[in-house]
């Protein structure tokens, strides 16, 4: 009997789920809204699917209902990834210690 | 082109480095690094994408012209907006999230073949079930987070909006929307896939219309969460790591937060979801609205009070968010520390419109984080502390949670504000808070009422120092 792949995703996506939970814990409560706007950006990463599916289309055409979707979503994806990793980083950026002196 | 395995290395490289942008987020020293990781995961995801494709035809251009459109809007919207639009901005953002993983779900449905998923009409059942999975949580994470994006931007009333048989309407629609999946899923029928969407996007809507302003901290998060949910279904469908991972982060991240916003109200997750909170508490506030007597002043006798004082705690709110008070609030601290006075900041874990709203703000103000701290790190110091300087801030300070069981709030926890020698309450006029009630400490003997816009205010009582 050979173990579906599928069973091995679906341990990946637990085990996830766990270091998500740990680490997200120790996250330091003032950095919460970088967290969210962060989480924002990586969730982007779905972009990988958005340009496969833009790039299945050239059979025939570029455009075809298929990958016209894919490239709108490339487009969205591309949005909350620069949006979400610069907006962070302006964040973060902010974020200063006391000044030693005084 | 890239083998399949090695690509798939690539991505289990992407998902540890956006691991790793998580964990840096632990302390503002280490956060500026995991930035840098989250970055680097995604140019790695992206690049090998490409790679591992490796038809480089007149479609790559297209590919990076879209990615190019969006990427200008992206890094112009990121520079341009206000840091009081957080929490408007984090909302849209998700809703993009969720688009873009129904546009995927479309694209896969409509060409499976070029996923490997099998051919229309004909999908491998277990990707069918992901898709439509992925799909649905996509499709309601939009029509939420958009919702939820009209409501902080004040397009759209903050407060709950409710009619009878919404509970069970809702119910009736999440159920039909696991039968829709499930005949979908042994018909593969394409109008079901239209409708499944079509259900999801009216579910998102249906969900978030009836929680009122002050409890988006947990709507935001709960939407950060679905948006991670969703990655995660179509990162099963496409059979990526770096999407299962991510997701699953995403997610865990979100439901984490919401429990944390949760906690901050005493309210359990369904209370703050089924909505309408402050509907029927308000009857009962206006009840016992006889005119109590309070105590008010001016700017100056509020800088009397602070020069005297050898300590003062500041307790921001939303409102110090909405009269953009942040800055005049910190050059107020810089006088009072000019005059050798100790001041730290106060925060309640859900001040503001999300998670974290407030260390933002002040941070942006200048603000030191190592002057800023959580309600449990400080409540104790109030009773030692000269001045308390709420400003924006209402029913986290109300006493009455710690008093009256009766009290819609009771049992939330709350800072300690009375315990000081003297209160300065910054606020417009005596009206109650979200919650609909009355805040006890407007009539303490030792509080003083400063009625006026919290950014005017805070000038004048500088002018005054």
């Amino acid at each position: 009997m050979e173990i579906d792949p599928f069973i091995f995703r679906l341990s990946i996506f637990i085990l996830s789920i766990f270091i998500g939970y740990y680490v997200v814990w120790s996250v330091t409560p003032s950095l919460h809204t970088p967290l969210m706007s962060v989480t924002n950006a990586i969730s982007s990463v779905i972009i990988v699917g958005a340009i496969i599916a833009g790039l299945a289309g050239n059979s025939d055409s570029i455009f075809n209902t298929s990958s016209v979707f894919g490239f709108l979503a490339i487009s969205l994806a591309a949005i909350n990834i620069f949006g979400g990793f610069l907006v962070t980083q302006r964040m973060l950026a902010m974020y200063k210690k006391k000044k030693k002196d005084k | 082109m890239l083998s399949a395995n090695l690509s798939a290395i690539f991505y289990l490289i992407s998902g540890i480095l956006f691991i790793l942008a998580l964990r840096g987020l632990s302390s503002p020293e280490t956060s500026r690094q995991g930035n840098f990781f989250g970055i680097s995961g995604m140019i790695i995801a992206i690049t090998v994408t490409f790679l591992s494709i490796g038809n480089f035809s007149t479609g790559i251009v297209v590919v990076l012209i879209f990615l190019l459109i969006g990427g200008l809007i992206g890094a112009f919207i990121a520079y341009k907006i206000p840091m009081t639009a957080m929490p408007e901005l984090v909302a849209g953002f998700h809703s993009l999230v969720g688009l873009a993983a129904v546009f995927v779900a479309i694209s896969a449905f409509l060409n499976p073949a070029a996923f490997n998923l099998g051919t229309p009409g004909n999908i491998k059942l277990g990707s069918l079930i992901e898709m439509s999975i992925g799909a649905a949580v996509g499709a309601i994470t939009f029509s939420g987070s958009i919702i939820a994006f009209l409501k902080l931007q004040g397009i759209m009333s903050g407060s709950p909006i409710t009619f009878k048989g919404q509970h069970p309407l809702n119910a009736l629609i999440l159920i039909s929307i696991i039968v829709i999946t499930f005949i979908l899923c042994s018909t593969q029928s394409a109008s079901l896939f239209w409708i499944l969407l079509a259900v999801s996007f009216l579910i998102g809507f249906l969900l978030i219309i009836p929680i009122g302003g002050a409890d988006m901290p947990v709507v935001i998060s709960m939407l950060n969460s679905y948006s991670g949910w969703a990655a995660a279904g179509i990162g099963f469908t496409l059979e990526n790591t770096a999407l299962i991972i991510t997701g699953a982060l995403v997610g865990s991240s979100g439901a984490i937060l919401s429990y944390i916003m949760c906690k901050g109200m005493n309210r359990s997750f369904f209370n703050v979801i089924l909505g309408g909170f402050g509907a029927t508490e308000q009857s009962q506030g206006n009840q016992n609205k006889e005119q109590r007597p309070v105590k008010s002043g001016n700017a100056d006798d509020a800088a009397f009070l602070m020069k005297n004082a050898s300590s003062v705690i500041i307790v921001p709110g939303y409102g110090m968010a909405v009269a953009q008070a942040q800055h005049a609030l910190r050059e107020m601290v810089d006088t009072l520390k000019k005059n050798d006075i100790k001041v730290s900041y106060a925060i309640h874990p859900v001040a503001g419109r999300m998670p974290g709203h407030m260390n933002v703000l002040l941070a942006e103000a200048n603000v030191p984080y190592d002057e800023v701290f959580e309600l449990e790190e400080i409540n104790n110091d109030f009773a030692n502390a000269d001045v308390a300087f709420v400003i924006g801030a209402n029913d986290v300070t109300n006493p009455v949670a710690k008093t009256d069981p009766q009290s819609p709030i009771y049992g939330m926890p709350v800072l300690d504000v009375e315990k000081c020698k003297s209160v300065l309450f910054v606020k417009r006029s005596l009206s109650p808070g979200y919650a609909g009630i009355d805040n006890d400490l407007f009539y303490k003997e030792n509080t003083l009422m400063l009625f006026a816009d919290a950014k005017k205010m805070t000038e004048d009582i500088t002018k005054n120092l």
